[in-house]
């Protein structure tokens, strides 16, 4: 079994607050991976809102929030197990992120030792 | 220790024969206590005709036993307590622990601790015997323990007290469906929990609360003959009110803090199965048991939270994510695949259904399977 990382990026950071009914069904989601033995990590959310995201670049340069560069911030990740990075693909597919035009990356991870 | 242990056997032993014709006894816990002490008493006599003739001081050692094991209600409430404690010894890993004292202490078969830990039998009697061998290395004794190690061994003492429970709650050998008198132990031991304000802790309360919901059914379960009567027939006025009272008070006593753990979170789902009728009780079910599968998996609850799903989305939506846990060898696995499909493809529900009666030993289990399969059968025609 690899594992993988599942990082979830959001276009609007007026998506970051779920719905109490989104709220549900990422549960269900998270939850539905956990039933099958194959969450590693339930991971955590990262917080994008400003005084708790800030980016350091070279010569001392600090800007308040994520990467703003590329549009879209991470807002989470969670870590799970799976046979294939396809099957690993499978269970992001059915995150109700797309919902709300986000999206979601998938890394195999190297453990280091 | 060996010999403690044997006594403790044949008395289990005796009680099975015993109650099997006359009835379980009124006190249980002090039948056995009488009848292991005479045991004790009968051993120390044959010791001592052995021995008197090669050692004197024998007999001041007999006297010694006897006030040890004289009979005294407070006294065996943490005596016995204090056993399962010494039991719980950190040499071992926890999980042997909690195998030794199911064995030691509690009575419990090797294929009984197997179906608690959802193991092959094999494994657990490697796991006991060397659990043994490093108790005797750590010279087993039960004595007073420090604080620190009270509470140090405090999860794994409830541990072994929830799977007592359990194994009453849910008896998944042998004849009977339902014991009792080992819901009844489960309870009494933690009542002696809470009295100790060192082990009185919202962990503690709230497995409290999760068995006395739970016990608040018992007698609706089981039918005049023995049979069981499922949740959606049971006679709502049977359920214990004074019982689910005692759960509402574990339950208040367990949220000082802010810890929620495995057992919050049961008590929790334990609770709503109290309440008869509210929009919001299935959704609550599942949100619960959502948490606890992230706390840690287990396939019981994989299964429980799949039939909660199916009360809040439907059955033929709950198909597909009860088909990912891929639980082929599971008994309740087929069962659940069996009820959902049982709307929508009868042939498919059947097959499972079947599946399920081959994969239980349990009898009265295997009885509530085949009625379920056949009120399935006729529904199609």
């Amino acid at each position: 079994m690899k594992e993988f990382a599942l990082i979830f990026r959001l276009k609007d950071l007026a998506d970051f607050q779920p719905s109490p009914e989104q709220m549900q069904e990422r549960m269900n989601w998270l939850a539905g991976i956990a039933a099958q033995n194959k969450l590693v990590d339930k991971g955590n959310t990262l917080l994008p809102i400003a005084g708790s995201a800030k980016t350091v670049k070279a010569d001392d340069v600090v800007t308040d929030g994520p990467y703003t560069e590329i549009k879209e911030f991470i807002s989470g990740y969670i870590v799970v197990r799976a046979e294939t990075i396809d099957e690993a693909v499978t269970m992001a597919k059915e995150n109700p992120i797309f919902m709300v035009g986000g999206n979601i990356e998938v890394r195999e991870v190297l453990k280091r030792d | 220790m060996e010999t403690a242990e044997d006594i403790a056997g044949d008395t289990f032993l005796k009680a099975s024969e015993h109650w099997a014709i006359h009835g379980v006894p009124e006190n249980p816990a002090a039948w056995l206590y009488t009848v292991a002490k005479n045991k004790a008493k009968d051993y120390i006599k044959h010791l001592s005709v052995v021995e008197t003739r090669v050692r004197s001081q024998t007999e001041t050692e007999r006297i010694r036993y006897e006030e040890a094991f004289e009979y005294h209600e407070q006294s065996i409430a943490d005596s016995q307590l204090a056993m399962i404690f010494a039991v719980c010894n950190p040499a071992n890993a926890s999980k042997s622990q909690i195998c030794l004292a199911l064995q030691i202490l509690c009575g419990f078969s090797v294929e009984e601790i197997a179906n608690a830990f959802l193991t092959k039998v094999e494994t657990i009697k490697k796991r006991l015997q060397r659990a043994r061998s490093n108790l005797r290395n750590d010279h087993f004794q039960v004595g007073l323990l420090s604080e620190a190690a009270i509470v140090f061994r405090l999860p794994t003492v409830l541990k072994t007290l929830y799977l007592v429970f359990n194994e009453g709650y849910f008896s998944k050998t042998g004849d009977q469906l339902v014991r009792k008198e080992l819901c009844s132990e489960a309870i009494r031991l933690g009542l002696v929990l809470t009295e100790n304000p060192l082990t009185n802790t919202p962990q503690v309360n709230a497995l409290m609360a999760l068995m006395c919901y739970q016990s608040s059914r018992l007698e609706a379960r089981t039918g005049a003959g023995n049979e069981t009567i499922r949740f959606d027939d049971q006679d709502r006025g049977q359920w214990d009110k004074a019982l689910i009272q005692r759960g509402h008070h574990y339950l208040i006593n367990a949220t000082t803090g802010n810890e929620i753990s495995a057992y919050h979170l049961e008590a929790g789902i334990a609770y709503w199965h109290t309440v008869i009728s509210d929009a919001n009780k299935w959704p609550h079910i599942l949100q619960l048991y959502n948490q606890l599968i992230l706390i840690e998996y287990s396939p019981m609850v994989a299964l429980n939270r799949t039939f909660a799903f199916a009360n809040v989305y439907g059955q033929e939506e709950a198909i597909s994510e009860a088909e990912k846990l891929q639980l082929t060898g599971n008994n309740h696995y087929h069962a659940l695949l069996g009820y959902l499909y049982s709307g929508t493809d009868t042939a498919k529900a059947l097959a499972h259904y079947e599946q399920a009666i081959r994969l239980t030993r349990s009898k009265p289990e295997k009885q509530v399977l085949s009625d379920l399969k056949m009120h399935c059968a006729a529904q199609q025609r």
